[in-house]
């Protein structure tokens, strides 16, 4: 009982009452408090987290594991950043000073390590773009053709070549101009389709909360039925 | 005594109660204080709610839904299997969002079927998670799953591990985890971002079998350019319902396409009313058209 | 001939990224850079702005981290250039973690260098971040100060003259969020705009921006797109105040290696499909 019914219960009743504090005024403070208390929650499960990531990357390199020593790097950019957070070291304020403060041992890592890593992360998808559709925008069929000329004149439309390759267009015929057409087919044909989508979406959102809210699905539980 | 804490019938009521209770708690006001603005959304919530439990405990009584394939649900085992074959492990990465995301819901869901086809082939399920909670609640169901198909032994949690909230944090690990393990088949179900793309282009550069399912719609057209099968949207909700045909959650699909009718059905008339309109510039049938789009418009006062 | 195509069609992926990776880089190097066209949908955003009397209050918020700097810092540095000029009042915010060190940017690079005269918690006020995604804009609605109570210094907001008369998001004449995920433009126009019959105009990555469409023109007053939206906002008010051609043209300035980068992929598409046709994949799959 303990293992399955109480947390729907539980799930149960915290998502009847979410609904209804969508619906009913006095309720609305019941949607900002739960969430809060899922943040804290979420907050506190960071030591589980946090702990286990610890343990693993030491025991690994404790056995020697193979990518040992890319958990001694895991390990110490860890505490780096939870002793400078946490103590605002070389923080000018000094303790009662924001965590970011200028100067903090805890800014520089964010300014020196933080941001150039996570640019690069991002810096990739420029060149992952490029292989992707080197190899997906073939026409193979008629749907792969019409997505290619789509993405062509997308590409084009957003630069300055499509305003160009175009711009000889008398005015009847402007609306064939390659930035018109663009827009056409982002604010149209792309229109619909992510509307669609976002449509199928909600209901699937709405169906699976359902089932969950209910207890008809209970496999993120472990699935055993009590 | 315990027979009682499985009756449908008495948790219901039971349910019934403690929301009443709360409610009282908090006062008689809230349950009189309904928000007129939201009258509209109350009421299709209630029409495609209703739709779909009426579906669901239809098919609990008996009655047969049919669901079409969805090449990307069978591929499942079949890449399951490859992984097998190859020994070599499999990857699966329920999203990079919490669980109060019901995308993340959705792939702990998919990853209880998953994980039991693990334990059935005997084959290495990995499972680095973006979230705390999300490690907690993924080792909970895949221990479960394991359990259901008699391999309790086969099941290490250290397998389910937390890697950093960070994005970029947490794609360059599963990046570095591809490129040096290399894992014969990745699945990724769940909420993604930016990271879409960088892990289906590393995934294919290794050579592995790559089924992808979100319902982030910007996302979807990189799932669909570097993955072998992608799930769209609602597929993804569909997945479970289908991986364990389970009456109950096939009915819950009907239900989902009866919404999908009643929205089809307003688009179209709303869609053809506006376009007579238009064209007749008729007083009726512009009010008309109007009015049926005030139906569906959340009024701000 | 059909095995050299053969093996064009099937190319190994690393000469791709060296093409990507010089077509970016030369043109940064060499300065390139093409002419830019505002098209109506930032139009729109420029002409709001343009068109506020002095004294009209804007929210403008940093709701991204430091991954998507390049596209989303030249359209916000531009909005608050324009602003400032015009003599607005603009309120900064985030609901990002990560947007509190774009906010200390914005400080650094545009009010301290572009506009010194200009008094903190008078002229503008950096309120800062707020943990809690939708449900601070869901606060904010009716009551701005208490969801916002301190600035990013810890003043007290109710002893700073800016916010004389600020109780709720309607007190507000324009909203321009510059985002890049969640939470971002979508949620201020539910939250906040919409209900609040406050116009909101949003700045988002190239990948956001087809969802926001649909909130096109009702609900949303216009969108920058990408790098190419801050370019053309950027354009607008180069063109308009020329004084600022110098400080505000990031955005045009990277367009030159997008637009290269965006050919180069137009010409492997096109490559790799005369490799599929003439070579023997298209045959292959006919039989």
């Amino acid at each position: 009982m303990i293992r399955v019914t109480l947390p729907v219960l539980l799930t149960s009743v915290v998502g009847f009452l979410l609904v209804a504090a969508f619906f009913f005024r006095g309720l609305n403070r019941v949607n900002s408090d739960l969430s809060e208390y899922f943040n804290i929650i979420a907050a506190v499960a960071f030591i589980l987290g946090g702990g286990n990531l610890l343990r693993m990357h030491l025991d690994k390199v404790q056995r020697r594991r193979p990518g040992w020593t890319y958990s001694i790097v895991t390990v110490v950019a860890f505490l780096f950043t939870l002793i400078a957070g946490l103590f605002k070291v070389g923080n000018s304020q000094g303790w009662t000073g924001p965590v970011e403060a200028q100067g903090s041992w805890f800014n520089f890592a964010y300014d020196a390590m933080f941001n150039p890593l996570q640019a690069t992360m991002f810096s990739l998808l420029a060149f992952f773009v490029a292989s992707a559709s080197y190899r997906a925008f073939r026409a193979r069929n008629v749907e792969a053709t019409l997505l290619l000329v789509a993405a062509l004149i997308i590409l084009l439309g957003r630069t300055f070549v499509g305003a160009f390759l175009t711009s000889w267009l008398p005015q009847p015929l402007q609306f064939l101009s390659i930035p018109n057409l663009s827009n056409w087919i982002m604010s149209t044909v792309n229109l619909a389709g992510a509307r669609a989508i976002i449509i199928g979406i909600g209901l699937g959102v709405i169906s699976t909360s359902l089932k969950i809210i209910l207890g008809i699905e209970r496999s993120y539980l472990g699935g055993r039925e009590s | 005594m315990r027979q009682i804490w499985k009756n449908p019938r008495f948790l219901l009521v039971l349910l019934a109660l403690v929301i009443a209770l709360v409610l009282l708690v908090l006062g008689p006001r809230a349950i009189l204080n309904f928000d007129r603005r939201h009258t509209n959304l109350f009421v299709v919530l209630l029409i495609v709610g209703g739709a779909i439990l009426f579906y669901t405990f239809r098919a609990q009584s008996g009655v047969k839904y049919f669901i079409r394939k969805i090449a990307g649900i069978a591929a499942i085992e079949e890449a399951i299997g490859r992984a097998t074959e190859m020994g070599r492990p499999v990857l699966y990465v329920a999203g990079t969002q919490d669980l109060d995301n019901v995308q993340t819901v959705a792939g702990i869901t998919i990853l209880s079927s998953v994980a039991k086809r693990v334990a059935e082939y005997d084959v290495h399920l990995e499972m680095p998670t973006s979230r705390s909670l999300v490690m907690t609640t993924a080792r909970e169901t895949a221990k479960e799953a394991y359990l259901a198909a008699g391999r309790p032994d086969a099941f290490n949690e250290e397998h389910i591990y937390y890697v950093t909230d960070e994005q970029f944090g947490f794609v360059a690990y599963v990046n570095g985890y591809m490129v040096r393990q290399r894992p014969a088949t990745c699945i990724y179900m769940g909420a993604f971002f930016a990271e879409s793309l960088i892990f289906a282009e590393t995934g294919h550069s290794i050579g592995a079998v790559q089924i992808a399912g979100t319902a982030q719609p910007q996302q979807l057209p990189f799932f669909v350019a570097a993955c072998d099968y992608t799930l769209i949207g609602e597929e993804l909700f569909a997945t479970s319902a289908y991986l364990s045909q389970d009456p109950k959650l096939l009915g819950s699909l009907r239900g989902q396409d009866f919404g999908k009718a009643f929205a089809m059905l307003f688009i179209l008339l709303g869609s053809i009313l506006a376009t007579l309109a238009l064209l007749t510039q008729s007083d009726v049938l512009t009010q008309l058209s109007h009015w049926l789009q005030g139906l569906f418009t959340i009024k701000s006062s | 001939m059909s095995a050299f195509l053969d093996r064009v069609g099937r190319m190994d992926r690393r000469l791709i990224y060296v093409a990507i990776a010089l077509a970016v880089i030369i043109p940064l190097v060499a300065g390139l850079t093409f002419p830019v066209i505002t098209t109506p949908i930032v139009q729109n955003i420029f002409d709001k702005l343009d068109s506020l009397p002095e004294g009209s209050r804007v929210i403008l918020t940093a709701d991204f981290g430091p991954s998507t700097v390049p596209e989303n810092m030249p359209m916000i540095q531009a909005v608050l250039r324009h602003a400032l000029h015009k003599k607005l009042k603009v309120y900064l915010l985030t609901l990002w973690a990560t947007g509190i060190p774009q906010l200390d940017a914005l400080e650094q690079n545009v009010l301290a260098k572009d506009f010194p005269d200009r008094v903190a918690g008078q002229d503008w006020v950096n309120l800062g971040y707020k943990a809690g995604n939708q449900g601070v804009i869901n606060s904010a609605f009716s009551d701005f100060p208490g969801a916002f109570p301190v600035d990013s210094k810890g003043h007290d907001v109710r002893t700073l003259p800016i916010m004389e008369g600020v109780k709720r998001i309607a007190d507000f004449n324009l909203i321009v969020c510059i985002a890049s995920g969640f939470p971002g433009v979508k949620e201020w126009i539910q939250f906040g705009g919409d209900p609040a019959h406050v116009p909101v105009a949003g700045g988002v990555t190239a990948v956001e921006a087809p969802l926001l469409y649909p909130y096109y023109p009702r609900q949303l007053l216009g969108l920058m797109g990408g790098l190419q939206g801050a370019a053309e906002y950027e354009a607008a008010l180069v063109k308009q105040y020329p004084e600022y051609a110098s400080r505000s043209e990031e955005a045009i300035q990277r367009m030159g290696p997008q637009t290269v980068a965006h050919l180069v992929i137009i010409a492997f598409i096109v490559l790799g499909n005369v490799a599929f046709f003439t070579g023997g994949e298209w045959r292959r799959r006919r039989t």
